[in-house]
């Protein structure tokens, strides 16, 4: 690792002010991803604002309409959180499906989302179940947040504070995940609400996380696996690497995919 | 450098460290506990695992200062003197291990185990639960076994303390 100063704040305001105190500084949440990078030292910040002393960050609130999930709450805590599994039981689930036991035990959504790993679990649940992500400046609905391959809307002094799920639709997070990293070679979040289907896919897009545009549209005129049959991705826009080929990722997107429908269904 | 001060292992301990210092080094070189070891440095194997106020974590990928304020436990601090933590005594017993590298991280977890799902413990939840925890030795079926033991006796441990 680079040298790097280092600073815990015990709140926002103090965070924003050493955030923009320099250059180069960044944000530290679990720091699942951020301390791998810095010690393969692909990233070289002049100092780190950790936002671990900031305790309204890790609020998680189930209100009539919205589950709210602070940015600092740990993967560990959502997936046991019994407002969570009242609420959206499918994020709970997904929660649980991140990394290892210690990883979740650190990882946060707020640093999940920020990174946006074309790879990561929680981009799907946002984008499927319509989340808004709340920062220290505005509002971004989650289809203008993921902009691109560990690209989002999120400017450089900006900190996520927390995520605001709507409650209500029935939701299934299916992932096929690479044994080694547990990242999610194809994974698939069906969120259904009033007869609008969405399916958000992640592990597979180039582009990072997408909606799947044509299987929403079947899904809406019949909800079952079966409606997806005549469906495929179209490989050109699948991610290929080691693990799978992009026909494979396309094949195992559509599997996750029908299967969890068929959960929803049952 | 930063002023860093935390109870390791119930005993209160402060340093200057470089920000850099990951938790693993300061545990190893600063205060020579080196049952905590550094197998792939990549988050994966979990050779590396110590609690933090009482929960798992992969201690190459945290920082010292991170722990700051905070209570770290490593496999040193589990037994009883000379007598081994019930955990500690499974693996033993039913032979958890062979070169011993992966053991005080598979232990650790193991007991953030028992914090969470209880002393009555199954295979797949122990398998599921040794999820980041490598071993090449064994192939794992003693570790189980052990674990299972040794979540049981502490249970029984439990109970007799409660009589």
């Amino acid at each position: 690792m680079y040298a790097f100063d280092y600073q815990r704040p015990a709140g926002l305001d103090e965070a924003l002010a050493a955030l923009r105190a320099g250059e180069d500084v960044k944000v530290l949440a679990g720091g699942q991803t951020l301390l791998p990078t810095l010690k393969q030292r692909l990233a070289q910040p002049s100092a780190l604002v950790d936002l671990a002393a900031i305790p309204e960050l890790s609020r998680i609130e189930h209100g009539p309409y919205f589950l709210t999930i602070g940015a600092m709450a740990r993967h560990a805590e959502v997936a046991a959180s019994p407002m969570v599994a009242e609420a959206i039981p499918a994020l709970a689930e997904l929660a649980g499906l991140i990394g290892d036991p210690a990883v979740r035990n650190r990882g946060t959504i707020g640093g999940s989302i920020a990174n946006n790993d074309p790879t990561a679990d929680y981009p799907a649940a946002c984008l499927a179940l319509g989340a808004t992500v709340v920062t220290s400046t505005r509002r971004i609905a989650a289809e203008d947040f993921f902009t691109g391959l560990f690209e989002t809307a999120l400017a450089e002094d900006e900190v996520i504070l927390a995520v605001e799920f709507p409650v209500g639709a029935r939701a299934a997070y299916r992932k096929f995940r690479n044994p080694a990293s547990r990242y999610a070679m194809a994974g698939v979040f069906v969120a259904a609400r009033d007869g609008e289907v969405r399916v958000a896919v992640t592990g597979a897009g180039q582009g990072g996380v997408f909606r799947w545009n044509d299987a929403e549209a079947a899904l809406s005129a019949d909800f079952s696996p079966a409606a997806l049959d005549g469906l495929t991705l179209d490989p050109s826009d699948v991610m290929a690497d080691l693990h799978g080929s992009a026909e494979y990722r396309a094949q195992l997107v559509k599997v996750m995919a029908k299967r969890a429908v068929a959960a929803i269904a049952s | 450098m930063t002023q860093i001060a935390m109870t390791v292992n119930g005993r209160a301990v402060s340093a200057d460290v470089e920000p850099r210092t990951l938790l693993v080094q300061f545990l190893r070189e600063n205060l020579l506990l080196t049952g905590t070891h550094v197998g792939c440095d990549t988050s994966q194997c979990g050779a590396c695992v110590v609690h933090l106020d009482g929960a798992a974590v992969k201690s190459c990928t945290m920082l010292a200062v991170q722990a700051d304020g905070h209570a770290v436990t490593t496999i040193e601090g589990i037994a009883d003197g000379a007598t081994l933590h019930p955990m500690q005594e499974a693996f033993r017993e039913h032979h958890g291990l062979q070169c011993g590298f992966c053991t005080p991280g598979m232990i650790m977890t193991a007991l953030d185990l028992v914090a969470h799902h209880g002393a009555d413990l199954d295979e797949p939840t122990i398998r599921a639960h040794l999820d980041g925890n490598l071993c090449r030795c064994t192939g794992y079926h003693n570790i189980v076994k052990a674990v299972e033991a040794g979540a049981k006796s502490m249970g029984s441990a439990l109970k007799h303390a409660a009589e």
